[in-house]
């Protein structure tokens, strides 16, 4: 009645391959580290700032910015929390490429150049690298990113296939950091579209087998300014930093909207 | 300054916080004040699971999770709490499921489970399937989720308010003819982070639900958030900390890195090897081996380190295997921690061991509470209408080492209690007057911190504190080492009056709260500390090499520590004991 778990017993005593598991040192490296600078309370403009660091084998571009902020100027100011990818914090423009800070390793960036660092486009600059995020959590907010159930609660748990959960699997993953919304052309000239992101979430509930507001959800992303909007360029998908195929998902709820065949 | 009325104010937008306030916030007028996004907070890299014994996959009930809690903790767990916890924990499975959590599955569509460290089946005999989980990203689905149900109820979220005092007043009453004074809460004062603003929240009750101190550590698998603000601003206002010298170092934290690969990597089938390939947990626990509780674990693989058995360049780290597994399982069920070794480290875990080592991960103690969540003022007052629930809290559910899940079960069992009690007594309670100058001491704080012009920097007081709580306050611990630590503290913290914020600016200005953040870490180390100096045994987390046994005479109890200007030889904290609550379970020696 379970599922398996794999049974077999590992050895006791194994040979190691030498120098197993080390993954090779790295030695440090030099970078230059440029950050677009903007602060209202001392000028209108913005502008940029440029630090040349000595930085370990694996360091990140969050770590760059922390040695900045802890080292040389206290007064650089962006988000960050978890450190690892999974709370969302630190979405920014990494060379013109949008990416969490703090999964981008700096050994895998070009060091010869410059690493420019710069907010996330579309939504408006608060101070250097944070952004307002509101409009994009509104947009969120207005897909009902919650599960809609009719009928009667059952008493124990609802029953959903390993299938059935599976068709909805890889857009849970998202994390609200917005690296595909503010990677999306279309979302920086019109200040109106959902986004990406407030699409994969509607998606994460449109196919989920418990809900009952799948047809609620695509009549509202059939206004004009839902996912008709999207021309496709992939922006998205690409900028996601935790691989969830954000154009598939979009094709899909458009696909829906056209069958209304969930 | 503005002043904003609510019924309950709940501080803190994690899964204690948010659980809290979808109870509350339909039956009560609540807002939530959180120092980041809600989404952002530390519950979502949680992994591996949430126990309850739903008995999906086979025979459990939730007396043997009770039983396996309060061993766990090394019976200083009190009972009663335990009780609730893993009754309850099955409701609050199913309340996750029904607000939409998507848990992996069984082939009859049912909650899968899987293994976890220390869950094991009739009190001890073999690992039991107890972990509800959705992949290895269970706290992330269980954040999301109650973040969603927020949404759906309207809760009011102030985000980015840091909350950086609690107004209390002394009220005179009379009860069976005896006037006494009673201390009572009135609110909150909080700084708006994007103007740079003060806002005093008043409230009829108010929830910490603020989260947990690892920054306190330099290895740890804790968000750079997590500065132990709830705990201290508690403890500076007179609350004391319960059995803060127990804190959870997570046995496998990337080396070098201390981020999180779940105990799920385990439950799953993989081991722990050291340098001479030999999967050393058969001699540490040669029943369930590599699923011994963490404290266990993480002494053992500190223990072969020290023994020289240690792999790599320094022979400063263990291995944890997974090359045994099929690449399919591992995708299927554990896909982030995997991916994790990759990014990080560049290691494969398909046909390589990854490098761990413990990191540090949870604190046990907190501020102290009863089973309603109420916060108590002493062994057994209770401050009318003040209530703390998850990591910021003790209850004590998790004693002197917690089990792996039951923070998650934790959070969403006396999360959801503390809602309801707050709303509860919200509904009958009147506000309570705002002190006169309410915010004097927050300017106070913050002035100090903006025009010192001192030459000390906040980064390398906070690196100097986090070295010598590496270095002497971690898995092992001597009267030598935790003496040399709060000197090295007292010294910090007299540095601490002299530092330099350069951001002079009011606009997100979080070179202003790294500083003040940095005040709350230094007084919880010399709590922690001080409370580990105090207790001259090892037990759980907590080994003293001086003291290698548990000592049930002497220490069977919780400890309290309360800020005392005239402890001076423990720096200003004064340590008293609290009776554990037994209900069922008396003390047996603890072996896996």
């Amino acid at each position: 009645m379970s599922t398996e778990t794999t049974e077999k017993e590992p050895a006791s005593k194994v040979e190691l391959a030498p120098g197993v598991g080390g993954g090779g040192e790295i030695p440090t490296f030099d970078i230059t580290l440029k950050v677009r600078r903007y602060n209202p309370e001392s000028s209108d403009d913005a502008y940029w700032d440029e630090w040349k660091l000595t930085m370990y084998g694996t360091d990140r571009v969050l770590d760059a910015l922390h040695k900045v902020k802890w080292e040389h100027d206290g007064s650089v100011s962006f988000r960050r929390s978890c450190a690892h990818g999974v709370c969302g914090s630190d979405a920014m423009r990494i060379n013109g490429r949008n990416r969490l800070a703090c999964k981008t390793l700096l050994k895998d960036l070009d060091t010869s150049k410059p690493i420019l660092v710069e907010p996330i486009k579309g939504l408006p600059v608060e101070k250097d690298l944070i952004v307002d995020m509101e409009p994009f959590f509104q947009s969120y907010r207005e897909i009902m990113p919650f599960l809609v159930s009719k009928g009667h609660e059952p008493t124990k748990e609802r029953l959903q296939s390993s299938e059935e959960r599976e068709r909805y699997d890889d857009t849970t993953k998202c994390i609200l950091c917005a690296a595909c919304t503010s990677s999306c052309p279309v979302f920086w000239t019109d200040g109106q579209y959902f986004g990406p992101a407030a699409i994969v979430n509607a998606h994460r509930f449109i196919f989920d087998s418990r809900d009952d507001a799948g047809d609620m959800r695509l009549e509202i992303l059939n206004d004009k300014e839902g996912v008709w909007r999207c021309r496709t360029t992939f922006n998205c998908s690409e900028a996601c930093p935790r691989g969830i195929q954000v154009t598939k998902a979009i094709s899909e709820v458009k696909q829906a909207i056209l069958t209304r065949k969930i | 300054m503005q002043v904003h009325k609510y019924d309950v104010v709940i501080v803190g937008a994690g899964g204690a916080g948010m659980r809290a306030a979808i109870e509350s916030g339909q039956r009560a007028r609540t807002a939530v004040l959180t120092k980041l996004y809600p989404t952002r907070s530390h519950t979502g890299a949680a992994q591996g699971g949430m126990c309850a014994a739903l008995a999906n996959v086979e025979d459990d009930n939730w007396e043997w999770h009770t039983f396996d809690t309060v061993k766990g903790g090394d019976y200083l767990v009190d009972q009663d709490a335990a009780e609730v916890m893993a009754k309850e924990a099955i409701e609050a499975v199913l309340d996750l499921e029904k607000m939409g959590l998507p848990f992996n599955r069984t082939p009859e569509g049912r909650i899968d489970q899987r293994r976890f460290g220390g869950h094991t089946r009739d009190h001890g005999k073999a690992p039991v399937r107890r972990s509800c989980y959705a992949a290895d990203r269970t706290g992330h689905m269980i954040l999301q989720t109650l973040y969603q149900n927020c949404v759906k109820h309207n809760v009011e979220f102030y985000n980015e308010y840091y909350v950086l005092d609690m107004l209390m007043v002394d009220e005179e009453v009379t009860v069976d003819g005896e006037t006494r004074i009673q201390k009572r809460v009135a609110g909150v004062v909080s700084y708006d982070l994007a103007s740079g603003e003060l806002h005093i929240f008043q409230a009829k009750s108010v929830v910490f639900a603020s989260g947990g101190v690892g920054k306190v550590y330099k290895t740890t698998s804790n968000a750079h958030t997590l500065t132990g603000d709830g705990m201290g601003i508690a403890f500076r206002r007179g609350i004391p900390l319960e059995d803060m010298e127990f804190f959870q170092f997570h046995p496998t934290g990337l080396a070098g890195l201390g981020i999180l690969l779940s105990e799920a990597a385990r439950g799953e089938g993989a081991i722990l090897r050291n340098s001479e390939g030999e999967r050393f947990m058969e001699r540490y626990a040669p029943t369930i081996k590599d699923l011994a509780p963490r404290d266990i674990v993480a002494r053992s693989m500190a223990n072969e380190v020290r023994e020289g058995r240690g792999a790599g360049p320094n022979k400063d780290y263990v291995l944890l295997d997974l090359t045994h597994l099929e690449p399919a399982h591992i995708d299927a069920k554990l896909p982030d921690i995997t991916e994790f070794a990759r990014t990080y480290l560049g290691v494969e875990p398909y046909t390589e061991p990854v490098p761990v080592f413990p990191t540090a991960h949870y604190a046990m103690g907190g501020i102290p509470t009863n089973i309603k969540a109420e916060v108590l003022l002493d062994n057994d007052t209770v401050v009318p209408g003040l209530y703390a629930a998850g990591e910021v809290a003790c209850v004590s559910v998790h004693g002197s080492n917690r089990l792996g899940t039951n923070s998650l079960l934790d959070i969403n069992v006396f999360g959801k209690r503390a809602g309801l009690a707050a709303a509860e007594y919200a509904l009958t309670a009147d506000f309570v007057e705002i002190p006169e100058n309410p915010t004097v001491e927050t300017e106070e704080l913050l002035n100090r911190a903006r025009s010192s012009e001192g030459t000390e920097r906040v980064a390398q007081i906070r690196k100097e504190l986090q070295d010598i709580m590496d270095a002497n306050v971690q898995v092992f611990r001597t009267e030598e080492t935790l003496l040399e630590a709060l000197r090295v503290i007292d010294t910090l913290e007299e540095r601490y009056t002299r530092i330099t914020v350069q951001d002079k600016g009011k606009r997100f200005n979080l070179d202003l709260l790294e500083a003040v953040e940095l005040g709350f870490l230094l007084d919880m180390a010399k709590v922690m500390t001080a409370a580990a100096l105090h207790r001259k045994e090892s037990r759980g987390g907590h080994f003293r090499e001086d003291y290698p046994t548990r000592d049930d005479e002497n220490f069977m109890t919780h400890s309290m520590a309360y800020k005392d200007p005239t402890a001076t030889e423990t720096s200003g904290v004064r340590l008293e004991t609290k009776p554990v609550i037994f209900t069922r379970y008396q003390p047996m020696e603890r072996k896996y």
